[in-house]
């Protein structure tokens, strides 16, 4: 007990308030076009492993929710015109909720996690958010155990055949209003694994979802970004 | 990794088999068909087997011409271990081992179009039409005042999906069935006809906490299909990132073993310490999983002086740290009392199931791919291998430690002595349809990947066996006997993927 206690005074708070954007060099953030630089030669498209290039009228786009930023593209380019950039807060939101149902979410939001057809890696980042460091109980945000609790689902993975039944179950089983949130590029995009027997697809292609976040997996300051901005806190929480 | 390979008629694989175990001197360590009726008109059946003694590997090849009856003899009454590979043959391939104790279906659940066989080369996705859903039988346990309890497939934390049935007679828990492959994506599909370079991508991506392990058993056995020379530089980077994947596992599902019994300062240094290494991870690779520095032929990043400091100064205080919440745990009764005679795996259990890993050195197996059969720079660092032998939650826990000390002794050993040199070999090419395997030692146990080339360099067959494969099963070995409250802490003492399972 003695121990225990010393263990816990030494260590003290480690807790970080939202950074908002401390990343390494080497991170591999959303992938930056340089018109100027690209010959339109399409390498970078028939690389890269999720379809998430792609071309038109002479302008390259990239659909971040299906970007794995695995660098493919990047390493293939011959011209320079593609660069992985810091930026990781590339959540993004299909409406903006209604104030009413801001107001009741906002202080304090439920959320239980299902794992759709994942390669765990979203889910223990998600996991992580609840380690002393990110703490999101410090947002009034946490886990619950049950659907009937929840006030947003956060959903991991391709839909697999086999937990269709289980995702469409749980997602009625939550009490509206409720929240659902595509967690990495398999949930948001469902082009990881191509086309398989198995697979259903993105999220989307069997619940209504409200909030895209993009990675594989998200890191966790990635996941705390779109929760507040779900619930329009960023404002709030960067002050 | 080849060893021999002998081949027979499908019909006399079990007399084979029996001659190839020779009283237990080789041990059935993985099987799987291929559909190879476009190269020869048949189909196979692959069971290889491996001996510690020996130091080899021996593959049987059982053919099943495509006209014959298109089944072959189970091994499952000779070796329990044969049982799930055989019930996965049946549902990808419609290939039926007779005398087969238990062939309900596997990896394709309920929902599946009965009679269509996803693994076959003449498989069409689209006859696959959703919603049978055909009975999935679980035997019952019956006796007065026995009950059952149903979990998952989704769970209450946040935990990969499976279905788990307990029998109970109040907190005793008398049976337990898991009922997994939830997260089958059909990935050894999904690769079939890519390239090796193309494949990479979702090899990496089959299991986040062994993203290392299986890409790298992928790539040895494209190298050793192409006969291609990864330099030394690389080999040593490589050993770096498979004893960081395991630093990291380890501390952290020490850390969460203590949610097993909810210990609360057990569970918060666990995953702080876990945090650390993971941005680490980052700083080294740019992805927390150490995503995208393996590659075909080495590696894609070298790692600079300020970045060999940096690692050292973190483990540094890894060691120290993990000292202290080790001593939390080791001096405290209450802990002791409940990880202690828990969960017991017997030795021979983990020997007749082909437990690998973790779980099988806690339960006396002295067994580890890295020294048993050396990869990449194993070969010229030296490790000790921590052997338990009582087999309960406690073992595996202290297997645990041991082994993150040791990879802590790893790296430090290999910074040290860091060749110099180039980080990528050129990749070689192969004939179609030559075959090869590698295995590396994940963080869980030994990793297979079995690789058939196309043509060009692309993937003809594909086959994944994960350390949670044969660990599976060793689960519902241990729990039985158990009271309820202490299924979380043998679950996570075993802590097996389902992910790495599913594919
Ligand atoms: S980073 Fe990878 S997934 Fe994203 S666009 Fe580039 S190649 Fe595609
Ligand atoms: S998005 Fe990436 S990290 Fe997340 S489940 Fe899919 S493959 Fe794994």
């Amino acid at each position: 007990m003695l121990n225990l206690l010393k263990k816990i005074m030494k260590t003290g708070c480690v807790t970080e308030p939202y950074d908002g954007g401390i990343v390494p060099p080497r991170f591999r953030g959303e992938v930056a076009w340089a018109e100027g630089q690209c010959q339109s030669c399409q390498r970078c498209r028939v690389a890269c492993p999720t379809g998430a290039i792609g071309f038109s009228g002479g302008r390259l786009t990239i659909d971040h929710s299906a970007c794995a930023f695995c660098g493919q593209c990047v390493a293939v380019c011959e011209h320079k015109a593609l660069a992985h950039t810091g930026e990781y807060q590339l959540a993004e939101m299909k409406n903006q909720l209604s104030g009413k149902i801001k107001s009741i979410l906002k202080r304090s939001l439920h959320i239980r996690h299902v794992d759709a057809g994942s390669c765990n890696a979203c889910d223990w980042e998600m996991t992580a958010l609840t380690n002393p460091i990110y703490d999101l109980q410090q947002y009034g945000i946490d886990f619950v155990p049950s659907p009937r609790h929840a006030d947003m689902l956060m959903i991991t993975g391709v839909v697999t055949r086999n937990l269709t039944q289980a995702l469409t179950m749980t997602y009625e089983a939550t009490p509206s209003p409720k929240l659902v949130m595509a967690v990495g590029a398999c949930a948001a995009g469902g082009k990881v694994f191509g086309n398989s027997y198995a697979i259903q697809g993105a999220v989307d292609t069997i619940v209504p979802v409200d909030i895209y976040v993009p990675g594989c997996p998200p890191r966790p300051a990635a996941l705390i970004y779109g929760l507040l901005l779900a619930l329009d806190r960023l404002e709030e929480v960067r002050n | 990794m080849i060893g021999s390979v002998q081949v027979i008629p499908a019909a006399t694989l079990r007399a084979a088999a029996t001659v190839v175990c020779h009283g237990g001197l080789y041990r059935l360590t993985a099987m799987f068909a291929n559909d190879e009726r476009m190269i020869n008109g048949s189909f196979a059946i692959y069971v290889l087997f491996f001996s510690k003694e020996d130091a080899a590997f021996k593959t049987i090849k059982a053919i099943i011409k495509q006209d014959d009856l298109l089944e072959f003899p189970s091994l499952t009454p000779l070796m329990a271990a044969a049982a799930w590979y055989e019930r996965e043959i049946h549902d990808l391939f419609g290939l039926t081992p007779v005398g087969h104790p238990d062939l309900r279906p596997l990896v394709l659940h309920e929902n599946w179009s009965q009679g269509r066989y996803p693994l076959r080369k003449d498989f069409e996705p689209d006859s696959v039409e959703s919603g049978e859903n055909i009975d999935y039988p679980v035997p019952p346990v019956q006796g007065k005042g026995v009950f059952e309890v149903p979990v998952g497939p989704i769970h209450a934390g946040i935990i990969e999906p499976g279905h788990f049935r307990f029998s109970q007679a109040g907190e005793n828990i008398i049976n337990l069935e898991a009922k997994l492959f939830f997260a089958h994506r059909g990935i050894e599909k999904a690769v079939e006809g890519l390239s090796f370079s193309k494949a990479l991508f979702q090899t990496e991506r089959i299991c986040g906490a062994c993203s290392v392990a299986n890409t790298l058993s992928y790539v040895q056995a494209v190298e050793s299909l192409t006969n291609t020379e990864v330099p030394l530089r690389a080999e040593y980077l490589r050993v770096l990132a498979a004893e960081l994947e395991r630093l990291y596992n380890h501390v952290g599902d020490i850390g969460n073993l203590c949610a097993g019994l909810g210990f609360a300062a057990g569970i918060s240094n666990g995953s702080r310490l876990k945090e650390q290494l993971m941005r680490l991870n980052e700083r080294l690779t740019g992805n927390r999983f150490l995503r995208g520095w393996i590659t075909l032929g080495g590696v894609t990043m070298d790692i600079t002086q300020e970045l060999v400091q940096d690692i050292a100064r973190l483990l540094a205080g890894i060691t120290d740290e993990l000292n202290d919440l080790l001593g939390l745990l080791r001096d405290n009764d209450a802990f002791l009392d409940r990880v202690n005679t828990t969960g017991i795996l017997p030795q021979q259990a983990a020997l007749d199931l082909g437990v690998v890993g973790v779980a099988a050195r806690a339960s006396g197996v002295d067994f580890d791919i890295r020294r048993d059969f050396p990869y990449a720079a194993y070969r010229s660092l030296s490790f000790h291998v921590p052997v338990y032998t009582n087999g309960d939650v406690a073992a595996r826990l202290w297997v645990r430690a041991d082994e993150a000390a040791e990879s802590i002794k790893i790296i430090d050993q290999l910074l040290e002595e860091l060749p110099n040199g180039k980080l990528t070999g050129e990749l070689g090419s192969v004939e179609p349809y030559q075959a090869a395997f590698s295995m590396t030692e994940s963080p869980r146990g030994s990793n297979l990947h079995w690789l058939m080339a196309g043509e060009n360099n692309t993937i003809y067959r594909y086959f994944v066996r994960s350390a949670s494969y044969p660990n599976w099963p060793a689960l519902t070995v241990a729990v039985p006997g158990n009271i309820i409250p202490d299924f979380p802490l043998i679950n996570k003492s075993f802590e097996l993927c389902y992910a790495c399972l599913d594919r």
